[in-house]
């Protein structure tokens, strides 16, 4: 398997045609397009990214059964909550309101049954994934940065950890489903595909998401824990 | 007649299992894997499945291992059916492309390309010893009348119990009405569930809280 990822003497321009998903990484790391042939460690270097982290993120992105973990001793914990925080800003600030405009721009042909239960159903939808990002943000993530100082905590354990985004989760798929079995027709197609190419990526994007915190960050944060002597329960 | 030394474990029956897959690659990979396994044996390899049923073998397969993307569009809600000259064999699907979840729903167990020969052995097991609870046919997605009822108590917010006692049924029972409700409109939350019942005019705006 290992000799299928991607590495860091590959051209970046080979990785984002290899996954053009990947373009949406790029920010979050800070990197911008225009990076000629270079390569992945020496845009890497240029931009003070740890190659690992890089590498790491871009395999989760692109390969299904890549499964990572088994390196976490030369993470690069600050440069991945960073990469974290900066997808939660991306996801709050961009990628649910575009869906949000569309999505009422597409209601707005609809009958007033239709666009109350459905606008209502994605909003608490939203603010449900907004809480959640804001938990980890104030919560989860100064608690990690807490333990690599050596602080312990009496409000917050790692084991806390909503391993379960289940309810999240569940809810995309649903309104994935509303909007392609059960809304009435309009003559809304091109628009309500939009909707939904964007809902499929959204899904994909904080699967994998979800993925880095579970294999890579909570697993770190208990290596922490037990070099503390926090008892695990 | 028993031949064999007193003390060693009885032989456990071996599995026949015809392989109907498109990729040589595959099948022969298939074969070296099951060589020298004491269950299972390859009894035959197809192509395609009018080349399966044109060499029916003395002793039918227990097992018929098949690339779920060989039966067209129109009969994949219909495996069963494809393989009802077989009905004691158990269907397990080699996955390698997108397959539906439903189309896969009816197949007793299935196998991935990235399974080690440990793990396809695992989940045959598996397979045969699940077999009694057959999966149920996925032709019908429309709500029955009860459940349409069931449906209507969840949104309107009743617990399972609460849900019981309304309708004179065992917790198991809603239990098992939610799930073919989920299974049936693809909707999972109670949120959704909502939406769903607000479209089909099973409810009114003004009946939520």
């Amino acid at each position: 398997m290992k000799h299928l990822l991607f590495s860091g003497k590959q051209k970046l321009s080979d990785l984002i045609h290899a996954n053009y998903k990947l373009l949406q990484v790029l920010p979050r790391f800070n990197i911008k397009l225009g990076f000629e042939n270079k390569k992945v460690d020496e845009v890497c270097e240029q931009y003070g990214i740890s190659p690992h982290l890089f590498l790491m993120v871009c395999n989760v992105c692109t390969f299904d059964t890549y499964a990572p973990g088994k390196e976490a001793g030369q993470l690069d914990i600050d440069g991945l909550i960073l990469y974290l925080t900066r997808s939660h800003q991306d996801y709050r600030e961009y990628r649910i309101p575009v869906i949000k405009e569309q999505l009422n721009r597409l209601l707005d042909r609809h009958n007033a049954r239709e666009e109350e239960s459905v606008r209502q159903f994605f909003d608490d939808y939203s603010a449900e994934v907004i809480k959640h990002l804001r938990h980890e943000e104030h919560t989860v993530f100064p608690y990690i940065y807490g333990l690599k100082q050596g602080v312990r905590s009496e409000q917050y354990h790692i084991r806390q950890f909503e391993k379960n985004h289940g309810n999240i989760e569940e809810k995309l798929h649903d309104l994935k489903n509303i909007i392609i079995k059960y809304l009435p027709d309009q003559n809304d197609g091109e628009l309500r595909n939009q909707v939904l190419f964007n809902l499929f990526w959204l899904e994909e994007d904080l699967n994998r998401h979800t993925l880095l915190e579970e294999r890579i960050l909570v697993p770190f944060a208990q290596q922490l824990e037990e070099r503390l002597n926090i008892n695990h329960e | 007649m028993n031949n064999m030394q007193p003390g060693t474990m009885k032989a456990r029956k071996k599995y026949r299992i015809a392989v109907v897959e498109p990729s040589i690659l595959l099948s022969e990979g298939l074969k070296t894997m099951f060589h020298a396994n004491a269950e299972f044996e390859i009894a035959s390899c197809s192509t395609n499945i009018p080349h399966f049923f044109e060499r029916p073998t003395a002793i039918p397969p227990d097992i018929i291992l098949i690339n779920p993307m060989l039966i067209d569009f129109q009969r994949q809600n219909h495996v069963r059916a494809v393989f009802s000259s077989h009905p004691g064999a158990l269907l397990v699907a080699i996955v390698y492309h997108f397959i539906d979840q439903d189309v896969l729903r009816q197949y007793h167990g299935s196998i991935t390309v990235f399974d080690d020969a440990h793990k396809i052995q695992r989940k045959l097991n598996h397979a045969i010893n699940t077999n009694h609870n057959s999966p149920e046919t996925v032709d019908n997605f429309d709500l029955s009348d009860r459940e349409k009822e069931i449906l209507m108590s969840v949104v309107r917010g009743l617990q399972n119990k609460e849900i019981a006692d309304a309708h004179n049924i065992s917790i198991h029972t809603v239990i098992s009405h939610r799930k073919n409700i989920s299974r049936k409109t693809g909707i999972k939350s109670v949120a959704g569930l909502t939406v769903y019942a607000l479209l089909h005019h099973l409810l009114d705006q003004n009946e939520i809280e």
